[in-house]
């Protein structure tokens, strides 16, 4: 195992946070590094993957599911998320709804110099508006993602989670 | 063509105790309902998203039957929503769509492509079993309790009279009669959601 391996977010841990947390559906739209956590989120009897084909879809189907009852995550990559701005708005700011969103953070280095406009205006985006975030590189940054639901749920709103190592040391 | 408001009066028999989301609907519905706790008029979030709103309800309550009043303008913000929907299979959800051709609410310009679009090719297209189209208002009536004794997803596309608004957003009839938060909580209390 390399130095990356060992210290990267895997996608047993997400998975573990998600279980740990009571989600009921995953909303999701893969994002570039999230294969293995999609065969183990498959295999997971107490899951429901809903797929979809535009990230803002997530945003409606999620206060769907939520206000309904059951406990969705949303599963996309920040390129999406700043398609989503519309929907998130609307359905998820607007209808108070309590959901997490784990965020793959494409072109996010650890030493600041992006080459990605994706990563340059992905933070800027939840500023402006006014979304809480919190980043995990690696397993020990996991229980940020429960403190993600807790506060969500606390405080009726979306949380993001920034997947800074997108589950496999991919920015290192 | 129908009108919206005879179409839902002529639905209106056969809603028993399923979940509504009237969408463009709503302003007709909150007048003919007969189970309000079990609808959710809540206007228009953003639009293009009451598909996915009415699969998220479907999914968690697949013991109850959920009715969505679907606009063709939302619609085609996300054909891809009907593939969605086709893959999740849900038994439960009937997809009605109004058709009225045009952009009512910002004064009548008509969606692309207005005229050509058949709606139940492309639901059934995108994997729907079960798509419907209809024009009238009997003929929609009459076939009404065999679509709904079928399984869903099931989509209905039904052709209305535009009925375009040109007033000004602030001095328009406003129809709903409760917040989006009482909507819900008054939903979540109807079904016993903690």
């Amino acid at each position: 195992m390399n130095d990356a391996a060992a210290v990267a977010l895997s996608p047993e841990t997400v998975l573990g946070e998600m279980k740990k947390n009571g989600v009921t559906h995953v909303v999701y739209l893969p994002d570039s590094e999230t294969n293995w956590l999609y065969l183990l989120m498959k295999a997971e009897p107490s899951l429901r993957l809903v797929g979809v084909s535009r990230e803002g879809h997530a945003c409606s189907i999620a206060a769907g599911l939520s206000v309904s009852g059951a406990k969705p995550l949303i599963l996309i990559q920040n390129t999406g998320m700043m398609e989503s701005g519309d929907s998130l708005r609307g359905w998820l700011l607007g209808l108070n709804i309590p959901v997490v969103l784990m965020v793959g953070y494409r072109g996010w280095t650890r030493h600041g110099v992006n080459q990605d406009s994706a990563a340059t205006y992905t933070e800027r985006f939840l500023v402006a508006f006014g979304i809480n975030y919190y980043l995990v590189e690696n397993d020990a940054d996991a229980p940020r993602i429960s403190i993600a639901f807790e506060e969500a749920e606390r405080m009726r709103r979306p949380v993001v989670v920034l997947v800074g190592d997108e589950y496999h040391g991919f920015n290192r | 063509m129908m009108h919206t408001a005879d179409m839902l009066r002529a639905f209106a028999p056969f809603r028993e105790d399923a979940i509504v989301i009237p969408g463009r609907g709503g302003r007709y519905w909150t007048e003919l309902t007969s189970r309000p706790n079990l609808d959710l008029p809540l206007g228009d979030p953003a639009m293009g998203g009451h598909a996915g709103f009415a699969l998220g309800v479907a999914l968690a309550h697949p013991d109850k039957k959920v009715m969505l009043f679907d606009s063709e303008g939302d619609i085609l913000m996300g054909l891809g929503m009907l593939v969605t929907i086709a893959e999740q299979q849900p038994a439960n959800f009937y997809h009605f769509l109004i058709d009225n051709g045009c952009y009512a609410t910002t004064g009548g310009q008509p969606v692309p492509n207005a005229d050509n679009v058949a709606y139940d090719v492309l639901a059934r297209g995108a994997g729907y079993p079960r798509a419907f189209a209809f024009d009238e208002l009997d003929q929609f009536s009459r076939n009404l309790s065999e679509l709904l004794s079928k399984p869903g997803p099931v989509f209905v596309a039904l052709k209305v009279v535009p009925e375009i608004e040109n007033a000004p957003i602030g001095r328009r009839r406003r129809w709903q009669t409760r917040t989006r938060d009482q909507v819900i909580k008054d939903f979540r209390q109807e079904l016993g959601i903690g």
